[in-house]
């Protein structure tokens, strides 16, 4: 019983550790809070379920649909960072909650309000091996979120543009001193940004069953939690952050009851940021600068 | 409705105005509503006192809060006032006592002058505060926090009682919110309550007391004017809120604005 707890704290945590990565990685490379992440997280999973009903197989569905998400999170850098540029640091996020309205409610006239069956894409019939009983469905969405984190790390540690992101992220001024053209650094921070969401999205809603326009506005405060608890702006953070939160719901589920599980997480946000403006892995010390 | 909005947006205002940008009023606001409405319904005290208490808790918490948000600027603080209004609702929302997740009905309706009544004692006192001294202390914290410091303004008292103020007429409107709705429900207070609140502000203006009357007017009319969009509101506001930070991202009402209507003199350093 505690093991496929375990189980399903990996699961939530992996999508919720996506996500927040997608949060994390605007505000280490632009100090930029996208609160339009939450909905890009909700249009991918209504994507991938348009594409599911037209009758593409699941991977082409999830691999245009993520793709689709990374271009919305360029409109949303055009019209919210793009055409702000200079303004304080709160016109741009304020701007970002102007677009959460707008796609949450586009989202709800296209695809309806009300909440709709996600296909069963992957079986979720559970296997057992001895005493653990696990699903399919719970090994793909470990998989591929596994999969999502370490190419993104690596491909910040190791590419050019992932160098230049690191530049732009501790400053951007001496970053185009160097020769790094920020503007397409940039760019492509947001569509990493867009895709991730786009991704978690539909790995949620694999493990849920459900899409609805209200799902990306919860998952972003709780991706907001896990990026606080793992330090602001910090990419391997943001996914220890996620993980610990999925266990943390998880487990006040299981053991206190699941009417505290929103408590408990909000609470922690508080005290997270009160105690450990560094969060957890903030305290370790980062010699690989900021994100 | 639209008192009730002014207030609320002037309940960001002042925090914002030394440079706190809160997104978690909607927490100041339920917790001003819920102990006003419990007043009025369970030992039937009259409105206005019970009003005055409900505001008087809010602004009792907003020093609470106010004083570990000192720590935190910019993006931070709006995170952590967001975890502290959705926490507040979550409480009332598996508190028994309050009515849980069905909230509490039958409080009595105000009146229209009550609620007015509220707004113009809230105006005199921004009137009294844009002709005070404290007013060039907030500009001072605004502008630079640090210059401020060294000029001898004691900010954290002034930060902490912006935000203490500003939960009082958040609680206000809280309360006056649950007379004029008659009932209450946990939903009613949600961040996105609290997101307009900090748009009625940036959108109005954030500069001046009167930025967020007007942006207040703007977010209760557009909806009404806009009704023949139908379902389309949404999409529409949001469009809006876009297209203004493009155009206009000081506020709609920028005290350069007000110079040049009144040629009001230069303020001397």
């Amino acid at each position: 019983m505690f093991v496929e707890q375990i189980i399903n704290a990996l699961q939530i945590g992996s999508t919720y550790a996506i996500i927040a990565i997608a949060f994390t990685l605007l505000i280490g490379v632009l100090n930029l809070l996208n609160f339009a992440v939450g909905e890009i997280f909700m249009l991918g999973s209504f994507f991938a379920l348009t594409f599911l009903f037209i009758g593409l197989p699941f991977w082409v569905a999830f691999i245009l649909a993520i793709v689709l998400s990374g271009l919305v999170s360029l409109v949303v850098y055009y019209f919210s960072f793009d055409l702000l540029k200079g303004a304080p640091e709160l016109i741009p996020l304020v701007s970002t909650l102007g677009f959460s309205i707008l796609l949450q409610n586009a989202a709800g006239l296209i695809w309806g309000a009300e909440r709709q069956a996600f296909p069963e894409s992957i079986s979720s019939s559970i296997v057992y091996f001895g005493p653990i009983g696990i699903s399919p469905a719970q090994i793909a969405i470990f998989a591929v979120g596994i999969l999502l984190m370490i190419s993104l790390d690596q491909f910040i540690q190791k590419t050019r543009i992932g160098r230049g992101m690191r530049a732009v992220a501790e400053n951007p001024r001496t970053a185009n001193i160097l020769g790094i053209n920020s503007r397409w650094v940039i760019i492509t921070t947001f569509f990493a940004s867009g895709v991730l969401a786009g991704a978690s999205g539909i790995l949620f809603s694999i493990s849920y069953f459900i899409v609805e326009p209200l799902i990306g506005f919860h998952a972003g405060i709780k991706a907001i939690a896990a990026m606080i608890v793992g330090g602001l702006g910090n990419v391997r953070g943001a996914i220890a952050g996620g993980f610990f939160i999925g266990f943390i719901e998880i487990m006040s589920m299981h053991f206190i009851g699941s009417e505290f599980r929103d408590i408990i997480v909000y609470a922690l946000i508080f005290a997270a940021l009160i105690v450990l403006p560094q969060g957890l892995m903030g305290v370790v010390k980062q010699e690989k600068g900021r994100i | 409705m639209l008192g009730i909005n002014i207030l609320l947006g002037w309940s960001v205002y002042l925090p914002i105005s030394t440079a706190q940008a809160s997104i978690g009023n909607a927490g100041f606001m339920a917790i001003g509503a819920y102990i006003s409405s419990f007043l009025t319904l369970q030992s039937g005290c009259p409105l206005f006192f019970a009003i005055v208490v409900g505001g008087i808790m809010a602004s009792f918490v907003g020093v609470l809060l106010g004083i570990p948000a000192l720590r935190l600027k910019g993006i931070y603080l709006v995170m952590a006032t967001l975890a502290f209004g959705e926490m507040v609702r979550n409480i009332f929302l598996n508190w028994e006592f309050f009515g849980g997740a069905y909230g509490m009905r039958g409080m009595k309706g105000t009146s229209l002058f009550l609620v007015y009544l509220w707004v113009f004692v809230a105006l005199f006192c921004f009137f009294l505060l844009s002709r005070s001294r404290l007013r060039l202390a907030f500009d001072s914290i605004y502008d630079d926090e640090a210059v401020s410091q060294l000029t001898g303004t004691n900010i954290v008292k002034i930060k902490v009682a912006a935000f203490g103020f500003g939960a009082l007429l958040a609680g206000i409107g809280g309360g006056l919110y649950a007379h004029y709705m008659r009932f209450i429900e946990p939903g009613s207070f949600t961040v996105l309550l609290s997101i307009y609140m900090l748009l009625f502000v940036i959108l109005g203006g954030m500069r001046s007391h009167w930025g967020p009357v007007l942006g207040a007017a703007i977010f209760t009319l557009v909806p009404e004017i806009s009704r023949g969009l139908k379902d389309y509101r949404g999409v529409f506001l949001g469009g809006l809120i876009i297209c203004l930070m493009i155009f206009r991202p000081k506020g709609v009402i920028t005290r350069d604005l007000f110079k040049m209507m009144f040629y009001l003199p230069k303020k001397k350093g």
